[in-house]
């Protein structure tokens, strides 16, 4: 396997990606796969019995549960050796939130946990905080907690009212405050905690449960996820010992939307998972039960149902191993020094700060299209709770709200690319004003395309990039800096960019195995991407002419949408025939299929 | 203590298994390998006897590079060593084969104890196990559920169940014992066991480094030839029985059970 090229983020709307560049779970070494399985075997033997029990929220149970990742090195991937953990890739990471998605509540345990909880101190702490702290998380002694969200600052994250002041003796901070929706509180040992110093400077601390004036409220009462507990915390003259101040003083943004990058990228990684769970639930149900005299699972509508489903997780599976493959390259430039320092490896996490809120917003949206099917396709007995399709349902809500909702990711996706581009770190501008010369002299018809499987789809990913940022371009133009009060106009630009990055994904990951296993072994794949891109094709169409005809009025207008109309223009396939074959295989195998 | 356990990879029991158009084996396209599950209990037994006497486990298994994939997972699980016997003119070969290879690649190593499945879940013939004793010349002591190494560990008592009573089987070392559901509970490999297993040695060994004549080898040297492969027969459909009281319906059932289907 040759070196992937290094892309920056968001560079892939402006750059022609190959399959080489690409990771893919095709890809994994026989520790990937020996981890998944491990990861795998121990949701299936431990959590799998107890996964009604855990809904009562017994932290007996759950930090034993916890204790018992922790045996297995299933807490420690992203936390280095030296401090007790295992200092992996971050495909390996992938690997066991994908395998922990269908943990139910323990999926929020553990992603709390190893991802939100423990980060902070990895990336951020201090060596003495390093050292007292990650040992203990790693092996699941000691669960984490993270406590950003205030009653009054939610999405508006830094706008908390927590307070810390210098005790008179200098040898603590004195924090006062509410947190609120607090996952993992009622069992945690450890809170990474947001306040401002005299009420001003944003900052990082580590508290500890039994430190004074450190308490918890009650239970909240969910939709879902019932078995991890959220609660409030409260913090009322609250003693913390200044060497437990993370970073630096004023700092602590930094750290808590480095901490929500990654957050994001994980939280796809298990929706993947949670996504696979769904299919296999609903294919064995749809086999087993019979109406009309024949099983379900033999009429088109549900077929279309699993084949849309395992579509969209094969896209969505795509773009995560993807985006860790990248971190992975990215990670690997750094030199020794960096490498040790989290700091550094934070900031080369940054760097696809696009990528992981396209995984999050997609991730938890694919889930959700999944957990909706589920349910219909039980019918029924999908609505009622001795199924696990309901429990799914209500489980899945919560990912489109936390991590930063979808609708803040889905600002910040066009809001940091544009940002970049004024600072002249993405040539965005550039290839948004070529876009009208270009067009000019486009001609869809005279388009040659190889007469290889996918060339067509390949053709109108780079057309779908046009359209993006011509609509991004003209957009920039018309509004200039009031574009971020365009809500509407950028929600549209987001949408399409998630939508190319997750066409893109598949469609490079498909080459990439008809490269390797011929086209024969890649045809449910090839199908996937065929139709995926069928669908997805007229609704960025759509999406863009709905923006111009906001952003322009009059002839440039006309001439825009014409512009939209050629780049977008395309012959529909059979995606009947396309969609009943996957469905074939993913009765066939009673499962996700790819 | 040094001890030996045999491997085989197998179809993970939820394939779902095909006849190829030869109908005499099977498809291999999608069929995701794992370590047969009684090898596993043995390599766990094994990992368990070095833990309280010491000593070093070694894996062999036998068949394409693919099983690497069950001989890294049994390193990861805590062996020291494992041995890879591939050989393109292994393909096709029956038990005593296999054996004759086995025995080929253990006769030189040091070993107190030799661990195989009782049988693989594949074939299901069970005869591996006791050929590589007999090629050995050792003991051989089938269907393990207990093994009780001595304290001067000089020999061995072997539990295995007989009809719902326990045969109790002493032996000297070495012994070649097979593995019976109910010896353990395997331990999973844990993460730091994966990683370490990338380390340990993996030796591959054809068939001439092992010193054998290969025309002994293969499909044309069986001795058992596979004549046909049939799938299970479809199951038929159940019934329903008709009535309209729970009396009614208990005589309809028991009147079928007794004509019909002749248990009563
Ligand atoms: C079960 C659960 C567990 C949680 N766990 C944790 C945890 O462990 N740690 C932690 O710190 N937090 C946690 N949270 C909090 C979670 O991250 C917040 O709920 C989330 O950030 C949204 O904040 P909010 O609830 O105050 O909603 P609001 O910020 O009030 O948002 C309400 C609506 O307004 C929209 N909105 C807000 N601002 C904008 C904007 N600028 N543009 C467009 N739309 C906007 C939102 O998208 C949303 O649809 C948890 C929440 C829940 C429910
Ligand atoms: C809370 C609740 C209250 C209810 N109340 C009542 C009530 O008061 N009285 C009453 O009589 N019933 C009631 N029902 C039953 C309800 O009407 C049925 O659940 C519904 O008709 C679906 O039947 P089913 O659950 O057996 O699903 P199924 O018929 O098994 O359907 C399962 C899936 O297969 C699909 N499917 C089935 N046949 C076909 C086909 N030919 N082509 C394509 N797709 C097909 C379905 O659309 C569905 O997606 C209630 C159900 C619930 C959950």
């Amino acid at each position: 396997m040759g070196e992937r090229k290094i892309f920056s983020g968001g560079e892939f709307l402006i750059s022609d990606v190959t399959p080489a560049d690409i990771f893919t779970p095709e890809d994994f070494t026989d520790e990937h796969k020996m981890i998944y399985q491990t990861a795998k075997d121990f949701v299936e033997k431990e959590i799998m019995p107890n996964i009604d029990k855990l809904e009562e929220k017994d932290p007996d149970l759950v930090l034993r549960l916890l204790a018992k990742a922790g045996e297995l090195g299933l807490l420690g991937t992203d936390v280095p050796e030296e401090y007790g953990g295992l200092g992996l890739d971050k495909v390996s990471t992938t690997v066991v939130g994908e395998a922990m998605g269908v943990a139910g509540s323990f999926t929020v345990v553990y992603g709390a946990h190893t991802g939100i909880g423990t980060l902070p101190i990895v990336f951020f702490g201090s060596e003495d905080q390093k050292k007292r702290y990650l040992p203990k998380l790693a092996s699941g002694e000691w669960c984490a907690a993270y406590c950003l969200t205030e009653p009054g600052a939610g999405t508006d994250a830094l706008n908390a009212k927590t307070k810390a002041v210098l005790s008179e003796d200098g040898k603590y901070y004195i924090l006062n405050g509410e947190k609120m929706f607090i996952t993992n509180a009622g069992w945690a040992t450890v809170f990474t905690l947001y306040a401002k110093v005299d009420g001003e400077h944003f900052t990082g601390f580590i508290v500890e449960k039994d430190f004074p004036g450190f308490s918890t409220g009650a239970e909240i009462d969910k939709m879902g996820v019932h078995g991890s507990s959220t609660r409030p915390v409260i913090l009322e003259d609250a003693k913390v010992p200044v060497e437990n101040l993370m970073f630096e003083i004023g700092k602590g943004h930094k750290i808590a939307f480095n901490i929500l990058n990654i957050g994001r990228w994980k939280l796809g990684a298990m929706t993947t998972g949670g996504c696979k769970g769904c299919i296999e639930g609903a294919v064995k149900y749809a086999k087993g039960r019979i109406q009309f005299k024949v099983p379900i699972s033999s009429f088109g509508m549900i077929k279309t149902k699993l084949a849309d489903m395992a579509i969209r997780t094969y896209m969505s599976e795509s773009m995560m191993y993807r985006l860790a493959g990248m971190f992975d390259d990215k990670l690997g430039t750094l030199d020794a020094e960096a490498k040790k320092s989290g700091a550094e490896n934070a900031k080369a996490i940054e760097e696809y700060a696009p990528e992981c809120s396209i995984t999050k917003v997609y991730g938890s949206e694919c889930l959700e299209y999944c957990v909706d099917e589920y349910v219909q396709i039980l019918g029924g007995y999908g609505y009622c709770a001795e199924y696990p399709a309901e429990r799914y349902y209500r489980d899945s809500r919560i990912n489109r709200i936390w991590e930063g909702t979808n609708e803040i990711n889905r600002m910040l996706i066009p809001g940091t690319l544009m940002r970049r581009a004024l600072q002249g770190r993405l040539n965005l501008l550039q290839a948004a004003q070529a876009i009208p010369q270009e067009l000019m002299s486009y001609s869809p018809l005279a388009v040659q395309l190889p007469d290889e499987p996918l060339a067509l789809q390949e053709h109108m990913v780079k057309m779908s990039k046009k359209i993006a940022l011509m609509v991004a371009g003209l957009a920039a133009q018309k509004f200039g800096a009031d574009l971020v009060k365009e809500q509407e106009v950028l929600a549209k630009v987001a949408d399409m960019i998630i939508e190319i990055f997750a066409m893109e994904s598949g469609l490079l990951r498909t080459k990439k195995i008809i490269e390797s296993r011929g086209e024969d072994k890649a045809k449910f794949q090839i199908a996937a991407v065929e139709t995926y891109v069928d669908q997805t094709i007229p609704t960025i169409e759509m999406w863009a002419k709905q923006a111009l005809a906001y952003v322009e009025q009059g002839d440039t207008l006309r001439t825009q949408l014409a512009g939209v109309k050629k780049l977008a223009r395309y012959t529909p396939i059979d995606t009947v025939s396309r969609l009943r074959a996957i469905a074939d295989r993913v009765i066939e195998l009673e499962s996700y299929p790819f | 203590m040094n001890i030996i356990v045999c491997l085989k990879q197998v179809p993970d029991t939820e394939t779902q298994i095909k006849i190829a158009p030869d109908g005499k084996s099977i498809v291999e396209d999608d069929i995701k390998w794992i370590m047969n599950p009684y090898d596993e209990f043995g390599v766990e037994e094994a990992l368990r006897i070095k833990e309280k006497f010491g000593g070093e486990v070694t894996v062999v298994g036998l068949g394409p590079k693919r099983v690497t994939e069950a001989i890294r997972t049994a390193l990861a699980m805590g062996a020291d060593k494992g041995i890879l016997i591939t050989d393109d003119a292994l393909e096709g070969s029956d038990s005593l084969a296999t054996a004759k290879a086995l025995t080929a690649a253990i006769k030189d190593l040091d070993y107190d104890i030799i661990f195989t499945g009782q049988r693989g879940i594949d074939d299901d013939l069970g005869l591996v196990g006791a050929s590589v004793a007999e090629f050995l010349g050792i003991p051989h002591i089938a269907l393990g559920i207990k093994v009780e190494i001595a304290d001067d560990q000089s020999s061995v008592k072997v539990h295995r169940p007989v009809e719902g009573q326990t045969l109790v089987i002493e032996s000297p070392l070495p012994v070649l014992i097979t593995a019976q559901k109910g010896l353990n509970e395997p331990r999973y490999a844990s993460l730091p066991g994966i990683m370490k297993a990338k380390k340990k040695p993996l030796e591959e060994k054809s068939l001439a480094d092992l010193g054998v004549d290969a025309s002994e080898f293969g499909e044309a040297a069986r001795k058992l030839k596979i004549i046909e492969l049939t799938p299970p027969p479809e199951r038929k459909a159940g019934k329903i029985i008709e009535g309209e009281t729970p009396q009614e319906k208990a005589a309809e059932l028991a009147k079928l059970l007794h004509e019909e289907a002749k248990v009563l």
